[in-house]
């Protein structure tokens, strides 16, 4: 038989709330999380706050599975969250998209 | 250093091409050395006489083909005698005479009448430089010197034929040559029916055989104009009313108006006859341009050199070089050893270039021929001794740059004879950089020579295209010499630590920028995602994103399909990103002249909207710091000012003291200057952004002369237009492009450099790189003697872009996309069932 139970999940609204290619910034509680919806249709999200000097990583550029942050263009990889720069990684959540809602784990 | 009073005393004659440029030259080197007088026929400073027939076709004015005006003269303290004719070098006394001309007198006549009563005008004398080029030869035709025929030489002749064709249905052009040609397709813009008459069997006979003859000649009929050879015209017939028609040798007739004569030209050469120089054909020079008398030099097309006379530009450029060289003692011992020529005509809708031979010489020769008669293409080359002889290219003139380079420099031509026509299947270069003479130039677009590049690799530690390039200029200009540098490496080197992503536009895109937009063109590809799709195989590079929509927006300034993500978050949303996350404003304020109307509703916005900080620029604007995303539409609209582009690599402000309209030194009006460029160019992208300034006087309080481009106005109603300054992170003066006599020669010339700019500047280059990489000389060429002739389409495409700008803050109404000004979403946490089954 199978086994059901519960997990928690994040919901960060619809998929189709973030545009095409960009990221864009969602708040939990102390928390702001980064969601980006790259052009191939692949969902992505890390930490919002840049290790560097806190820049805005859902206001970057996005592309091939990467992330520039606008500030001082410092790279981060979006599947693993390690940064171009020593020492310097995010936290990356594993993503689904459910009926066209977006849901971080 | 020398005294003034030690000066040298030179004394030019004729200020055409060959004068103007030595003068040029020497002030390169010895800019105090001389005290410089010249003397010119034409009551003019020296002009663009090869676009003396885009003149007449109207496709450039008059006024546009001046590459030292007048002001250049007074600029570089040069006493230059307008329209005074030199009559004889006295060489005892050492002194220059001359005698003021008629104002309607033909400059070049042997007997161009003076000015009644004129008196003689005398210049003492150390070295005298003759430049006097050359007239048209007037074959003997009865009735040629009357009204209604007319030469082709000068500005002044520009005029009178357009202006006597405007009363004319017909006109004959005597002669098929390169002249007659271009001539008689300037006269077809003018609502003329226009015949060409060639004495010969065929055209162009000095350069092409006949079998290109016949094809130029459909070529030439397919544009609309009359072709006639093998005839020879006696005698030009006339009633009270002008010219009737013409009459041949064989008895036939043509009815026409006018005729225009352009039957090849003849040195002048009395200036040094009447003073005992030595004039066979021209007048004889040795290989450092001096004359029989060693205070006189000559150069240009009144000169014969080794037994030879030019007609060209080119050897003259050489001659002026060898010459400077010798005057200033850069190098006294500098030579001229003659020139090979190598043409192109310049007949707008035919491609056609020719060098050397046109038919072989002996059995041993080769010759190589391919024939598309459909298509009007014929190609044809002779070689000798596995050396280029001469090469005819008609209809697709692709290969004659690298034609052309092989046969000046004698490089031999490659097994596959093929090759040299279609280029190689192997993409290899055909040049082998080895075989070339330590001499050769191998950038034509810098003037860098073979042993200056190997200089450059062997005690400088150049090695690679790039390292060489930064260090000689070498393939900054046209790139079509990099594979020779290339193999210089090679050579020197044994390897070249070659990094063809030093030439990449953007690193994802493995392409220079020339090819790059090449293929973009080509395949019309409107979008930076395309881009990657079909020239990146599929990789989307987020390094590359934004210089790749700030290129695709200057090609297609209407079209482009503007994918937002592909922009920097700046350029998303119009205004600055802050350290904290938040956006700065700064409207546009015209010139730094505000109302208080604006400021009252700068101030309104900076009360509702609790703006931390409003702070003065340093581009005469104010800034409004720290507002959040969500507010930006509200402080836009309520604002009512447009965007200042703050944010973004485009024309950002242009600021302007306050000239004439206070200022008691101002001497040209530079607010209404600032406000007409800021007006026209707002907002428009380019590699990287691009500040401008007009100062009203040389006081420069507005820092013109270190801006991106500075107008700065000097007496006499004119402005000088400085490029490539800064005065940033790097501090460097702008290098004078132009000086002009208005506003909208101003806005005309900006125009022109700014869209060269956008084109050719590499992405996130400043114009103080960008200039000192082109280099004043090339882009005064380029944009000022339109030397390339690509002024005119430079003016349309910025005109383009100008016309496409629209205020970005307009976006406040009607946004881009949904999302574009929201804040921050909200996420929620919950618990979902879960099936492990
Ligand atoms: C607001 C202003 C300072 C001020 O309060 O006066 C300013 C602010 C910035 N400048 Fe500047 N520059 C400002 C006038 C200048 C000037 C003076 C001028 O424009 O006449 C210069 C020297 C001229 C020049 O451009 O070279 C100047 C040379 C720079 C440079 C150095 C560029 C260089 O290549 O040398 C940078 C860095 C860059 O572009 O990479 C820069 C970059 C910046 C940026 C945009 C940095 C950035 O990317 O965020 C600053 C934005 C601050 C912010 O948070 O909003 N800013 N900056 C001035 C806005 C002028 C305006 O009205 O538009
Ligand atoms: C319509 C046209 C198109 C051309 N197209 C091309 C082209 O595409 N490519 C190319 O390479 N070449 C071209 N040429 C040729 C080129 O213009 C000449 O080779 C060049 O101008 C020669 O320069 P120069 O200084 O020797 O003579 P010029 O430019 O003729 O200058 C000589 C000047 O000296 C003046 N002068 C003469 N005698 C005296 C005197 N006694 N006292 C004072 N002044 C005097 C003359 O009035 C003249 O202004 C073209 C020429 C024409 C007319
Ligand atoms: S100089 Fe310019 S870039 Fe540097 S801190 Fe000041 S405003 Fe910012
Ligand atoms: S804050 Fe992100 S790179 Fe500096």
């Amino acid at each position: 038989m199978a086994e059901t139970g519960t997990r928690t999940v994040i919901r960060v609204g619809e998929a189709a709330d973030i545009p095409v290619g960009q990221g864009r910034c969602f708040v939990l509680g102390d928390e702001t999380i980064a969601v980006f919806r790259q052009r191939d249709g692949r969902v992505f999200a890390t930490q919002n706050r840049c290790p560097h000097r806190a820049g805005p990583l859902a206001d970057g550029i996005v592309g091939g599975n990467h992330v520039i942050c606008p500030l001082h263009a410092h790279r981060f990889d979006l599947e693993t969250g390690n940064g171009s720069e020593p020492g310097e990684c995010v936290r990356v959540y594993e993503t689904e998209v459910v009926d066209g809602q977006v849901r971080l784990r | 250093m020398t005294v003034r009073g030690q000066r040298r005393k030179l004394v030019v004659i004729g200020n055409g091409m060959a004068g103007a440029r030595v003068v040029e030259e020497i002030l390169d080197r010895a800019p105090d050395a001389f005290d410089i007088t010249m003397f010119g026929a034409e009551p003019y400073g020296n002009y663009n006489r090869i676009l003396l027939s885009s003149v007449l076709g109207g496709a450039e004015a008059p006024t546009e083909i001046f590459m030292n005006p007048i002001g250049w003269y007074r600029d570089n303290g040069i006493r230059l005698h307008a329209g005074v004719k030199a009559s004889r070098i006295d060489r005892r006394s050492r002194v220059v005479v001359g005698r003021r001309l008629r104002k309607d007198a033909l400059a070049y006549t042997v007997d161009a009448a003076d000015e009644d009563g004129a008196a003689e005008i005398e210049e003492p004398y150390d070295v005298v430089i003759i430049a006097t080029g050359s007239r048209p030869f007037v074959p003997p035709v009865e009735g040629i010197e009357g009204a209604g025929a007319f030469l082709f030489r000068t500005i002044d002749d520009c005029a009178r034929i357009a202006d006597y064709a405007r009363e004319c249905r017909h006109a004959a052009v005597i002669g098929g040559g390169l002249l007659g040609l271009e001539a008689a397709r300037g006269l077809l813009t003018h609502d003329v029916e226009v015949t060409v008459l060639e004495a010969a069997p065929q055209l162009m006979a000095a350069q092409l055989d006949a079998e290109a003859g016949k094809m130029l000649r459909k070529t030439i009929e397919g544009i609309g104009i009359r072709v006639m050879c093998g005839v020879m015209t006696r005698r030009v017939a006339r009633s009270d009313e002008g010219v009737t028609h013409l009459e041949f040798t064989d008895g036939n007739r043509l009815e026409t108006d006018m005729v225009v004569v352009s039957a090849g030209i003849r040195p002048i050469t009395e200036v040094a006859s009447a003073s005992g120089l030595t004039v066979e054909r021209g007048i004889v020079c040795d290989d450092r341009m001096q004359t029989s008398d060693p205070s006189v030099f000559a150069l240009g097309e009144c000169v014969e050199h080794r037994g030879q006379l030019y007609g060209l530009v080119e050897p003259i450029w050489e001659q002026a070089r060898t010459l400077a060289d010798v005057l200033s003692g850069v190098r006294p011992d500098a030579v001229y050893t003659g020139s090979k020529l190598g043409t192109k005509l310049k007949v707008m809708g035919v491609e056609l270039a020719s060098m050397g031979e046109t038919a072989p010489a002996s059995e041993d020769d080769e010759v190589i021929v391919y024939r598309e008669p459909v298509n009007g293409i014929y190609k044809k080359l002779i070689v000798r001794d596995h050396r280029i002889a001469g090469a005819i290219l008609l209809g697709d003139t692709a290969a004659a740059d690298t034609l052309m380079q092989m046969y000046m420099a004698g490089i031999p031509a490659p097994e596959r004879r093929a090759d040299l026509l279609f280029g190689s299947p192997t993409g290899v270069g055909l040049l082998q950089a080895a075989d070339l003479p330590d001499n050769a130039q191998i950038c034509n677009c810098n003037g860098v020579s073979k042993s200056r590049i190997v200089e450059a690799i062997r005690n400088e530690a150049c090695q690679s295209v790039g390292k060489v390039a930064a260090a000689t200029k070498a393939g900054l200009g046209c790139g079509s010499c990099k594979s020779l540098v290339a193999q210089l490496l090679e050579t020197c080197l044994g390897e070249v630590a070659f990094d063809p992503s030093e030439h990449y536009y953007v690193p994802g895109v493995p392409l220079e920028k020339s090819r790059l937009v090449a293929e973009i063109r080509n395949r019309g590809i409107k979008s930076v995602s395309e881009v990657f799709r079909q020239l990146a195989g599929g990789r989307e590079d987020p390094d590359s994103k934004v210089g790749l929509a700030s290129l695709l927006k200057t090609l297609w300034p209407d079209e482009y399909e503007d994918e937002r993500d592909a922009r920097f978050v700046n350029d998303r949303v119009h205004a600055n990103i802050q350290k904290d996350g938040t956006f700065s404003v700064v409207p546009r304020i015209y010139g730094g002249v505000t109302t208080p109307d604006e400021l009252m509703r700068i101030a309104r916005v900076a009360v509702k909207y609790a703006v931390p900080m409003v702070k003065l620029t340093g581009g005469q604007r104010i800034d409004l710091l720290g507002i959040r995303r969500e507010d930006l539409p509200g402080v836009w609209k309520d604002l009512g000012m447009p965007s200042g582009h703050a944010y973004t690599k485009a024309f950002r402000t242009c600021k302007s003291c306050v000239g004439t309209d206070f200022c008691r030194y101002g001497l040209g009006d530079s607010i209404a200057l600032s406000q007409k460029i800021e007006r026209r160019f707002q907002g428009v992208e380019s590699p990287h952004k691009m500040k401008l300034a007009t100062a009203g006087c040389p006081r420069n309080c507005s820092e013109a002369y270190v801006k991106d481009v500075g107008a700065v106005a000097i007496e006499g109603g004119r402005w000088e237009l400085y490029v490539g300054g800064a005065a940033g992170g790097s501090v460097r003066k702008g290098d004078l492009l132009h000086t002009v006599d208005s506003h909208d020669e101003v806005l005309r010339f900006i125009g022109r450099f700014i869209q060269y700019y956008r084109e050719h500047g590499k992405y996130l280059e400043r114009t103080y790189g960008f200039v000192a990489r082109i280099g004043i000389e090339n882009l005064r060429k380029i944009l000022v003697e339109d030397s390339l002739g690509v002024g005119r389409r430079l003016d349309a495409d910025i005109r383009k872009a100008v016309d496409a700008y629209q205020d970005p803050w307009k976006e406040a109404d009607a946004p881009a996309y949904a999302e574009q000004f929201s804040g921050p979403g909200l996420a929620h946490v919950l618990e979902v069932a879960e099936n492990n089954g």
